[in-house]
């Protein structure tokens, strides 16, 4: 294919429009030749012999009739092993790799491979000659980390392919051909472990989608109980600044029950990113014993960096998610901010001069936040085995109100909604979801009964609370008062949770359903209180007494012997389970 | 090699168009007009159509001017010799000094390289008990003072140039009253702060489009001298003005406004500004406080909402305080483990009964009887905010603690702090 040519006739921000010649299509990428540099940039609209292409780098310097050469392909992201413990920018590049190139800053033009094409992988064949495969089945694996790495016929290769030839096991590194196989018509096509995939489109490969059934623990209890996700399911994230959405983000990537974890900061603090980077590398993994970095990949597209590639960096980030799925992997996929994306979008359609949406969000708004979610999913693959791509967005609305266009047009799209309250981060409850608007539409981790027994006392120990707030707490009825102290201590010894203690951070399924149990037992007694001063005596003590549970090691000795003091502080109540909580202890799991 | 031109197509508000070839995208022009010269940047081109916005303004340009292009983007010349002088947003000597034109740097650089950056992790003291006992400013933070207008934030700014741990003050005022900043000449001049200062003025009555110029060449000084293994304070006032003049060259180029008329791109805009502080490993670092006055006290306002996502907390200045409150530096649990071993645990508590302090006001007003509880947590509040939290007051960090455990003594025993008895048994004064 002849690349085509053509010349610069306007520059707006980082909008440029182009006059060319020859075929050009769609989102391809093309270079903008400015003193020597070439700027990466993407078509993003043709109109007769004018193509709008948004640059990915500062617009400055470039003039009336500069050069720019199309490449004829789309966005596209380098898939093969060397992926995990990577930080890459929005379009790939690894941030490492450029710093070496460039020094301290991101100087434009300056572009790396987003593999290492000559570090060597122990390749194994698992195909043999005369094996007939098609796109997304793999002919050999090499081990990558604590996984084992599927190299796959590319997914964009069409129809079914021979196996002529394959490596003998052994260390090639990726520019070597480690297959050859024969298309229908006879064509022989040689393949090394790696090729590109254009990031805006989903990988398809697998045989069919499945419903998503089972649950992701986070071990954050108000998740995993109350507002569950699951393994290839989606959830949204709102809050306005400062509730800590970021916070729970970097505690779900630690602590989350699944393979490979992508973050994606989009748009956001490059200090934040800096945490991870340093953080990271000296956690272990529990399930692997090994070191976090290595099922981590960061893709950090950082608020001052060029806005376009921000776009690009949510496209990249769920690529990479869903070829590590075609490997029998769950993988977790945590964007934030979709709303610094949105925003993205927003500049770009302004510079278009499109018709503007609700607060100039473009109309496309909604079906692009759906197709981004839409990505993720739970899937059979070819070989029968099951993978998932699960991804948990954040969302910054502007001055932390709901009713604007991205919250809503992503509301339409979740399975789950962890709203965050401005109230809650100000009272320093942690995490600051708001129980009264959060819901899920997955399985929680705790029996479903037990769990809707809890958010009754919330509700009713909400309502009671905003009347006392009225009518004071000499009006309030004793019953009442009991009910809201309940609920308080719910929300301080159960939804709250401390994410910098290493035990209570990190709360098990297990752990969830035998204190569920315990609490459900607490919670669903009447005792013999007479006045309101020894209720809430009463309760401040039971609460003290969860709280230091919480910290203890599950089933330790200093577990149990909490735990004792607990039902001691019981019986001292004369506490009597009620029949509600009764049938419920009754229920298991 | 400069191109002249001597045809002005169009003048809107600040903005002329000039039929032009050859010019390049953010390229400086100068214009030669009745009133004197007067720079332009270049913000669009489209065909041979060229727009520029004219840093003096629009007003008295004629179709006829002499429009000259100086073929490079936006420069500040950088040397020890800046120190001590101030500038305005054409990088014009504001003082009586010589022009500088030497070692010129493009302002508005690329953004630093995350692998490149450092956990930030070091102190930085001011002197201040609300800011280093209870919201430590932290080394390569970068926060905003919100504010309604009215509350004495330059005054704040003036008291944390002088006293702040830093090598180097770059002091940024956009939209400045002219009032303000013979303030901070004088200020700075007798604190001695002068000679580590350098100053970016753009004064209310200074046009529009040197108002956008502040942070980048601020900014811009500040990390050559970052670059230099220096600590640089970066102290920006007001960035309300900032974003109001970016509105104003917005509306005047036809973008579709997004939020109360403010443009689209305000959050990157602001980003691309506060992102350049930094601890750059093995080298200096810039640390950015800059006001943010809020419009009729709505924190929800474009501007100081978009800050508030950008930024690593805020200061909240309020009735001439810093409010605990609403303040918040997200970075202080990086440092204020290791200044005293009382530091996290008396903060902690002295906010506590604070907060209980006001509760027990509100009871007050509202008529309801005072217990012995309620007169200590009154008197408690009281000497809080007159010796700790008053603006003047000016005390180490070591000072401050000391003086918070002698209030606690003075209102309170031991065991009604709710602090642990081993830090209660070392530092309750005998």
């Amino acid at each position: 294919m002849t690349q085509s040519k053509g010349k610069v006739v306007s520059v707006n921000g980082n909008l440029v429009s182009v006059q060319f010649e020859g075929p050009v299509s769609m989102n391809e990428i093309c270079y903008v030749l400015v003193d020597g540099t070439k700027l990466k940039s993407e078509v993003i609209r043709i109109k007769g012999d004018i193509a709008q292409i948004q640059v990915y780098e500062m617009t400055g310097g470039i003039k009336f009739s500069d050069e720019v050469e199309f490449t004829g392909e789309m966005l596209s992201a380098d898939l093969g092993p060397g992926l995990l413990g990577q930080i890459y920018d929005g379009l790939q590049n690894p941030l490492p790799v450029v710093a070496e190139q460039a020094g301290w800053f991101l100087e434009r033009g300056v572009y790396a491979d987003g593999l290492d094409m000559d570090k060597k992988w122990e390749f194994t064949p698992t195909a043999k000659v005369g094996d007939v495969l098609s796109a997304g089945e793999y002919f050999g694996t090499v081990p990558e980390g604590p996984f084992t790495h599927k190299i796959f016929i590319p997914f964009y290769l069409i129809g079914s392919f021979t196996v002529k030839s394959i490596a003998e096991k052994g260390e090639y590194d990726l520019k070597e051909t480690v297959a050859v196989v024969t298309d229908e018509r006879g064509k022989d096509i040689p393949l090394t472990m790696t090729f590109k995939w254009p990031v805006k489109r989903a990988v398809n490969c697998y045989s069919e989608r499945l419903a998503p059934t089972e649950t992701m623990e986070t071990k954050v209890r108000l998740i995993d109980s109350f507002f569950p996700v699951a393994k290839g399911g989606t959830y949204c994230t709102p809050g306005p600044f400062g509730a800590g959405k970021t916070v729970l983000q970097h505690t779900t990537s630690k602590y989350a029950d699944v393979d490979i974890v992508i973050i994606a900061a989009c748009g956001e603090r490059a200090g934040e990113v800096v945490e991870t980077i340093t953080e990271f590398p000296e956690l272990i993994d529990p399930k692997t014993g090994r070191s976090l970095m290595e099922r981590t990949i960061i893709i950090c597209n950082t608020s001052s960096m060029p806005v376009a590639s921000r776009e690009a960096s949510v496209y990249t980030s769920v690529t990479l998610a869903e070829y590590y799925r075609q490997m029998g992997l769950n993988v977790l996929l945590l964007a934030d901010s979709t709303s610094r994306w949105a925003q993205a979008l927003r500049e770009m359609s302004g510079r278009l001069e499109e018709i503007p949406g609700e607060e100039a969000f473009p109309a496309y708004l909604e079906s692009y936040i759906a197709a981004f979610y839409e990505r993720a999913g739970y899937v059979r693959l070819p070989d029968g085995s099951t993978g998932s791509v699960t991804i948990g967005g954040t969302v910054s609305p502007a001055g932390g109100n709901f009713e604007e266009p991205v919250t809503q047009a992503t509301l339409k799209v979740v399975g789950a909604f962890h709203g965050l309250s401005r109230e809650r981060s100000d009272a320093r409850k942690y995490p600051a979801i708001d129980p009264q608007i959060s819901w899920s539409k997955y399985k929680c981790v705790i029996n479903a009964k037990k769990s809707a027994f809890c958010k009754n006392i919330l509700a009713s120990g909400d309502e009671i609370g905003s009347m006392m707030k009225v009518i004071g707490e000499e009006g309030t009825t004793l019953a009442d008062y009991i009910t809201y102290l309940k609920a308080e201590m719910l929300d301080a010894v159960y939804l709250q949770q401390n994410s910098f203690d290493k035990v209570d951070a990190d709360c098990s399924t297990f752990r969830q359903r035998y204190v569920t149990d315990k609490l459900v037992c607490v919670l669903g007694s009447d005792y013999a209180l007479s006045s309101k001063d020894e209720a809430r005596n009463f309760f401040n003590r039971m609460r003290q007494r969860f709280i230091d549970w919480n910290y203890a090691e599950f089933k330790s000795k200093e577990f149990e012997k909490l735990e004792a003091e607990i039902d001691a502080l019981y019986r001292e109540g004369s506490g009597i389970v009620g029949n509600e909580a009764e049938l419920l202890l009754k229920d298991g799991d | 090699m400069n191109k002249v031109f001597n045809r002005i197509e169009s003048i809107v508000g600040n903005v002329i168009t000039v039929k032009a070839t050859g010019v390049r995208y953010n390229e400086l022009a100068e214009i030669n007009t009745r009133f004197g010269k007067s720079l332009a940047q270049v913000n669009k081109i489209d065909g041979d159509t060229v727009s520029l916005q004219v840093f003096a303004g629009g007003k008295g340009i004629s179709t006829d001017d002499e429009v000259r292009f100086l073929g490079h983007e936006m420069r500040v010349s950088f040397s020890e010799d800046l120190l001590g002088r101030i500038f305005d947003g054409s990088g014009e000597p504001r003082d009586n000094g010589p022009e500088l034109s030497e070692n010129m740097k493009t302002i508005g650089g690329p953004s630093v390289n995350p692998t490149k950056r450092i956990l930030a992790n070091r102190m930085m003291r001011t002197n201040i008990p609300m800011i280093d006992m209870f919201n430590t400013l932290v080394v390569s933070q970068k926060l905003p003072i919100f504010s309604i207008s009215g509350e004495p934030y330059n005054q704040l700014l003036a008291r944390i140039a002088m006293q702040a741990q830093a090598d180097v003050i770059v002091l940024g005022g956009m939209g400045l009253k002219y009032d303000d900043f013979l303030y901070f000449k004088d200020e700075l001049s007798k604190g001695g702060a002068l000679s580590k200062t350098v100053m970016f003025i753009h004064t209310a009555s200074d046009p529009t489009v040197e108002c956008m110029m502040i942070p980048d060449m601020s900014l811009a000084v500040a990390e050559q001298f970052a670059l230099q293994n220096k600590d640089v304070l970066v102290l920006l006032t007001d960035m309300t003005n900032y974003a109001d003049a970016m509105k104003e060259i917005a509306i005047t180029q036809e973008q579709v406004p997004s939020n109360r008329g403010y443009p689209g791109d305000l959050y990157s805009q602001l980003a691309a500004r506060y992102e350049k502080a930094v601890d750059f490993a093995d080298s200096g670092s810039i640390t950015v406080l800059a006001v943010t006055t809020m419009p009729g006290d709505d924190v929800t306002h474009p501007v100081p909402d978009n800050t508030g996502y950008i930024t690593e907390g805020q200061y909240y200045l309020k009735g001439g305080r810093i409010e605990p409150f609403g303040s918040l530096s997200r970075l202080k649990q990086n440092v204020n483990g290791k200044t005293r071993r009382d530091h996290r645990a008396l903060m902690d508590a002295m906010i506590r009964m604070y907060s209980s302090y006001k509760e027990t006001v509100e009871k007050k007003n509202m008529g309801f009887a005072m217990s012995r509880w309620d007169e200590k947590l009154l008197k408690y509040g009281i000497l809080f905010e007159e010796k700790l939290m008053d603006l003047s007051v000016n005390l180490t960090l070591e000072e401050a603690l000391d003086l918070g455990w002698e209030i606690l003594a003075d209102c309170f025993e031991k065991d009604e702090t709710g602090i642990k008895s081993d830090l209660t048994d070392e530092f309750w004064p005998k």
